[in-house]
């Protein structure tokens, strides 16, 4: 394995790993503010990216200029999920949780199959496209787009949470519903907002992902589960830790690609997670 | 148990027996197969998930274990089936106590989540296994005639049927045992509230060992009664994720926790499969997955005690 290789590993692994990152924040955010995993995170992804795809394939629009409305759309998906779902089952046991988003995944991924059917689709000849050669490291244009707009994003939400009043109040609602309350916070507006950012993240990281990966039905899933692992390296809850939680993931899988064999590489992945949940069940960079 | 539970009880069991010799069509038989299958499968992860309330999303493991000792064992002519379905059932007890050490520590999500990344993992390693045929699956050579010893039988459904049915009863059964033994009161002691259970001398870690392993057994005879029915097995239909949730979904949409819940949860999932299949047309459509889905949405959201507690709600307000 020359130098090279590794260097190209790392280089892809960094610009994917930031993806990841960006899906990975929505999903800790909303862990953080009502300890409910959303496990219909990666059909959201897959929404999105279906929501770009037929952007392009209907008015032409490229997923770049179609990001906002993506985002958008997403974003509304999250608080009616909220609205129309979670709301339900915020006290329930913990099956009821898990089952409630597991059952919106399912409808969703078939829902999106039994309309648009089971095959790859691509949005072809794309805003940008071809790629770069930085010290004999290949470049792919559309995924340092996608990874610098991943990074602006996470950039904004980031800023959103830690400075502006509404940020604050979500933080304030994560760290305790009750009192947060009785401070004045409307913890069930906070609740569906942090729903609806949960979406915008994942439909903006969609977009993103649509000017070069696939589109189809199950394409949430692996990114899903790659995502689950990037909010246990950062700690549930804790949304700038992800960004490092996904750069990790996006490392490790390149890497376990390289050092044992391509098909082989998710299981170093998942291997991280378990070992991450059982030594810091509270995360690499959890607090508590 | 009443006097007309009892009668009902044993109707339904005296159909179920008559069943094959009223209904000599292959296909009407292939539907209760596979009712009963996933009935079973669904009760090995009630025990688990339903009475200890450790949420396993990785039961495909021990099917596949089952079904991989089955096609192996006939592959490469070692043994009968049946002793596979022992063997296979002894290796995914092992197996649930190797997984079990480590993620019976973590909780709630955090288990749940775990159980998919072990899951993925053994798919992964499965597929890349050339000892097991890896991606390309296993046949399992037919053999001539059909006999008992061999576990095939081309000619008539009756007998695959007689088996499955016995594989049920055997769930039931085990289930209904646990319900009334010390063990169901530890099981749930532990679902309830871990730490008060261990608090009162509930050995907990042990507890949830022992539910693994009940529900890792019965997982892989189903998982060799599948391979010997199907003849044909490959990672991709004994061991992905979507098994391991169809298998929750028949039980949370019955009823989690109860011990008709899983039936009931089979027989109305896999017939809805069969119908829209029917009616509506077109394979690949997954159709059947997108109700499967609202129901169990609709279900988690309204009524987690799912279709047995909608029943008993029913019952009580009549």
């Amino acid at each position: 394995m020359t130098l090279e290789l590794v260097l190209q590993g790392v280089v892809g692994g960094l610009l994917m790993g930031l993806v990841y990152a960006l899906i990975a924040a929505g999903l800790s955010l909303i862990f953080g503010l009502m300890e409910i995993v959303n496990f219909a995170h990666g059909e959201f992804l897959m929404l999105a990216m279906f929501a770009s795809f037929w952007a392009w394939a209907l008015w032409r629009l490229d997923p770049l200029v179609s990001l906002p409305l993506t985002a958008l759309l997403l974003g509304v998906l999250g608080w009616a999920t909220y609205h129309g779902v979670v709301r339900f089952i915020l006290d329930a046991p913990m099956l009821a949780q898990i089952f409630a988003t597991f059952g919106l995944a399912v409808f969703l991924r078939s829902g999106a199959q039994a309309l648009w059917g089971a095959d790859f689709h691509l949005v072809k000849d794309p805003l940008v496209q071809g790629r770069v050669t930085v010290a004999g490291v290949f470049i792919g244009l559309p995924q340092l787009v996608a990874s610098a707009g991943a990074l602006v994003a996470f950039g904004l939400l980031y800023w959103f949470i830690t400075r502006t009043e509404t940020g604050l109040a979500l933080q304030a609602t994560a760290q305790d519903r009750q009192a947060a309350s009785l401070m004045g916070i409307d913890t069930q507006w906070m609740f569906a907002l942090g729903w609806a950012i949960g979406g915008a993240c994942v439909g903006v990281a969609g977009g993103l992902l649509a000017t070069f990966f696939y589109v189809f039905p199950d394409v949430g899933a692996s990114f899903a589960l790659l995502a689950y692992v990037a909010v246990a390296l950062g700690g549930f809850g804790n949304v700038p830790a992800t960004l490092a939680g996904g750069v990790v993931v996006g490392l490790v899988e390149v890497l376990g690609g390289l050092l044992f064999d391509p098909s082989l590489k998710l299981i170093g992945v998942f291997a991280l997670y378990l070992l991450v949940v059982l030594w810091r069940p509270q995360g690499l960079f959890g607090r508590f | 148990m009443s006097r007309t539970r009892l009668a009902v009880g044993l109707v339904l069991l005296a159909a179920a027996v008559l069943f094959p010799a009223l209904v000599t069509l292959p296909y009407p038989r292939d539907v209760l197969i596979r009712i009963f299958l996933f009935a079973t499968l669904a009760q090995a992860w009630n025990i688990l998930a339903g009475y200890c309330g450790q949420i396993s999303l990785g039961h495909a493991i021990f099917f596949g274990t089952g079904a991989y000792a089955a096609g192996m064992f006939v592959a490469k002519d070692i043994a009968s089936p049946w002793v596979a379905m022992v063997v296979g059932a002894v290796i995914a007890v092992a197996l649930s106590q190797v997984i079990g050490a480590p993620v019976f520590r973590l909780r709630g999500h955090y288990f749940a989540i775990a159980t998919i990344a072990v899951g993925e993992i053994v798919h992964i390693l499965a597929v890349n296994w050339e000892l097991i045929g890896a991606a390309r699956g296993l046949y399992i050579p037919i053999k001539r005639p059909d006999s008992l010893v061999n576990f095939q039988f081309h000619q008539s459904k009756a007998v695959y049927y007689y088996i499955v049915l016995g594989l049920l009863l055997l769930g039931l059964g085990v289930t209904r045992l646990i319900e009334r033994s010390r063990l169901g009161y530890y099981f749930r002691a532990v679902r309830e509230e871990q730490d008060a259970a261990a608090s009162l001398g509930v050995a907990v870690a042990r507890t949830k060992r022992m539910a693994f392993a009940i529900s890792a057994a019965l997982t892989a005879m189903c998982g060799t009664f599948y391979a010997q029915y199907v003849l044909f097995i490959d990672p991709e239909s004994v061991l992905p994720l979507s098994l391991s949730i169809l298998i929750c979904l028949v039980a949370v949409l019955g009823g989690v926790g109860t011990l008709w819940g899983p039936l009931i949860g089979a027989a109305v999932l896999i017939p809805l499969g069969e119908a829209t299949r029917i009616y509506v047309g077109g394979t690949g459509k997954a159709l059947d997955l997108v109700i499967y889905g609202a129901l169990i949405m609709v279900v988690s959201v309204a009524q987690p005690a799912g279709l047995v507690g909608i029943a008993r709600r029913l019952r009580r307000a009549a």
